[in-house]
């Protein structure tokens, strides 16, 4: 199993955090991962993209130009990355904020509005955590208990507070491909 | 031991505070800013000392200060400002004084790019500084390997007397992936006390260090007594790593994240029937040499592939002198900050060998 998945967006969309999530998950069901930063001038203002790989073998290339996945937060992601992803590959969409469509007929496309569901549940900070959400469901290569254990361990003492809303962003993400 | 994911420039700041770096001096520069910024808040934590330095000049030179006083100091930077701290690398050697020194290198020349790069093999292995000088450099191609040469890098420095370099490119330094920490084996190292300027502390003179020797004679025992050091690295601290090599017919030679890239397409190259290995120096000084030359010169190897994040190549001078003409060498390389892909890899692979057949 090796899945290489790009991650892009705006600054501040969270799709590093994204990423960065979907490795620390790997990394605790004792996949091998790696998290790769764009860190050009795109990070100073533009498109932002991380490229992630899960795999049962160890790691060897940790860029690629062929995703197995991509997760398109904004418009300029889904025209740069799109002709790139893997034949049978899946693509992820942020569909609150790209209109466009996945053109491709040779990829599964899933439209995730994940800002109108953050605002659901009661935190626009949350929209990331209803693409992961969505990633787990589509992909099933990682555990969602995995990912609440995630989540309960990533807010703690004042912060605590955040737990129920991150799971249910997360859970309610992976109702909208189920 | 619990994996842990790091990022590479925070991992290795942190594995410099385990090997017990009492000193950290630095100026911030894309893509090693990160080194900087964690030793800022952790190193006054534990009691150590923290300087943002007010240029790269400036840092090397407190490093010498600090490591001429017997402590275990470090400093870091990217390419443009590695080329600044030549002059002090120099002094360093010819003063004999133990630093640790860290390259996370970007694409040259000049200011060049913020993206990775290796363009800087001929200054790490040649020295950009003047005289005559070596410096061990370690090359990791992971996070993991990162830690633990930095934690062994403080080691080989106070062994030897003498500056030790880690490189990497930047993708290693901003990138995360899980490690472990763990006992890096520690080495019996000769006390300091004869050669530190700690003052007098009782001695009958003070300890003095200094790179001038007005005699020629004694700047030539100087030098022989220098070279010996070398001579000592070269026979103790050669290390690489060779894998599917076994029945190779192309060899590709590659070190950092060309390396790991080439792992990849070696899979692409074995499923395809080619019969790719890779051979990756750990040290880039010493260039692991013999072992090269040992493996070319078996018949099953047909041809040797050099990739490097290079423009003209620079790693491939040492392949050359390790192949010399037994074997045919070609090369790949992308610069500037262009990463090679696993596509590229895998049709100068197949080209290498076309050539051949």
């Amino acid at each position: 199993m090796k899945k290489e998945i790009i991650i892009s967006g705006f600054g501040g969309q969270g799709g590093l955090a994204i990423g960065k999530n979907l490795a620390e998950a790997g990394m605790a069901e004792g996949l091998n991962v790696t998290w790769a930063p764009s860190y050009g001038p795109e990070m100073r203002g533009g498109t932002a993209n991380c490229s992630v790989v899960l795999s049962d073998k160890p790691v060897g290339s940790p860029v690629f130009n062929h995703p197995t996945e991509l997760i398109a937060l904004n418009e300029p992601s889904l025209a740069k990355f799109e002709s790139g992803v893997l034949s049978g590959g899946l693509v992820l969409v942020n569909s609150d904020v790209v209109t466009d469509k996945v053109s491709r007929s040779d990829l599964t496309a899933y439209y995730i509005p994940c800002s109108k569901i953050a605002d659901e549940v009661g935190n626009p900070k949350v929209s990331n955590m209803v693409m992961l959400g969505a990633y787990v469901a589509a992909t099933k290569v990682l555990k969602p208990e995995t990912i609440e254990k995630m989540i309960e361990e990533m807010f703690t003492g004042a912060k605590a507070k955040f737990v129920p809303l991150n799971i249910e962003a997360f859970r309610r993400g992976m109702a909208c491909v189920q | 031991m619990e994996k842990e994911l790091w990022k590479g420039n925070e991992a290795i700041a942190e594995a410099a505070i385990r090997a017990g770096c009492d000193c950290y001096f630095g100026y911030p520069i894309t893509p090693q800013s990160e080194v900087p910024e964690y030793m800022s808040v952790h190193m006054p934590k534990h009691g150590r000392v923290f300087v943002q330095a007010e240029s790269e000049l400036a840092a090397i030179n407190m490093v010498y200060g600090a490591g001429g006083s017997g402590m275990r100091a470090m400093t870091t930077s990217s390419s443009p400002g590695i080329s600044l701290m030549q002059e002090g690398i120099s002094y360093l050697i010819g003063s004999e004084i133990p630093a640790v020194i860290v390259n996370c290198m970007r694409g040259g020349p000049g200011l060049g790019t913020i993206q990775p790069g290796q363009s800087d093999y001929f200054q790490a292995t040649r020295g950009g500084g003047n005289g005559d000088y070596r410096t061990v450099v370690l090359s990791p191609s992971n996070i993991q390997e990162a830690v633990d040469f930095i934690q062994e890098a403080f080691d080989i420095a106070d062994q030897y007397r003498n500056p030790c370099m880690v490189v990497f490119d930047g993708l290693i330094g901003q990138m995360m992936e899980p490690i472990e920490w763990h006992d890096i084996p520690k080495r019996n190292l000769p006390s300091k006390d004869t050669w530190a300027t700690t003052g007098r502390k009782g001695r009958a003179v003070h300890n003095t260090l200094n790179s001038l020797y007005m005699d020629p004679e004694t700047c030539d025992k100087h030098n022989e007594h220098l070279a010996e050091k070398f001579a000592e690295m070269e026979k103790n601290e050669v290390r690489w790593e060779e894998v599917q090599c076994e029945d190779a017919d192309l060899v590709i030679a590659a070190y950092g994240t060309p390396a790991r890239i080439a792992l990849t397409a070696l899979d692409t190259l074995r499923a395809e029937g080619i019969k790719a290995g890779l051979f990756r120096p750990i040290t880039v000084w010493p260039f692991p040499e013999k072992a090269l030359r040992d493996l070319i010169s078996q018949d099953h190897v047909k041809a040797v592939l050099d990739v490097e994040m290079s423009s003209t190549g620079q790693m491939i001078d040492d392949v050359r002198l390790a192949v010399e003409d037994r074997k045919p060498i070609s090369y790949m390389g992308r610069a500037g900050g262009v990463i090679p892909t696993v596509e590229e890899i895998v049709e100068a692979a197949k080209k290498a060998l076309k050539e051949v057949q």
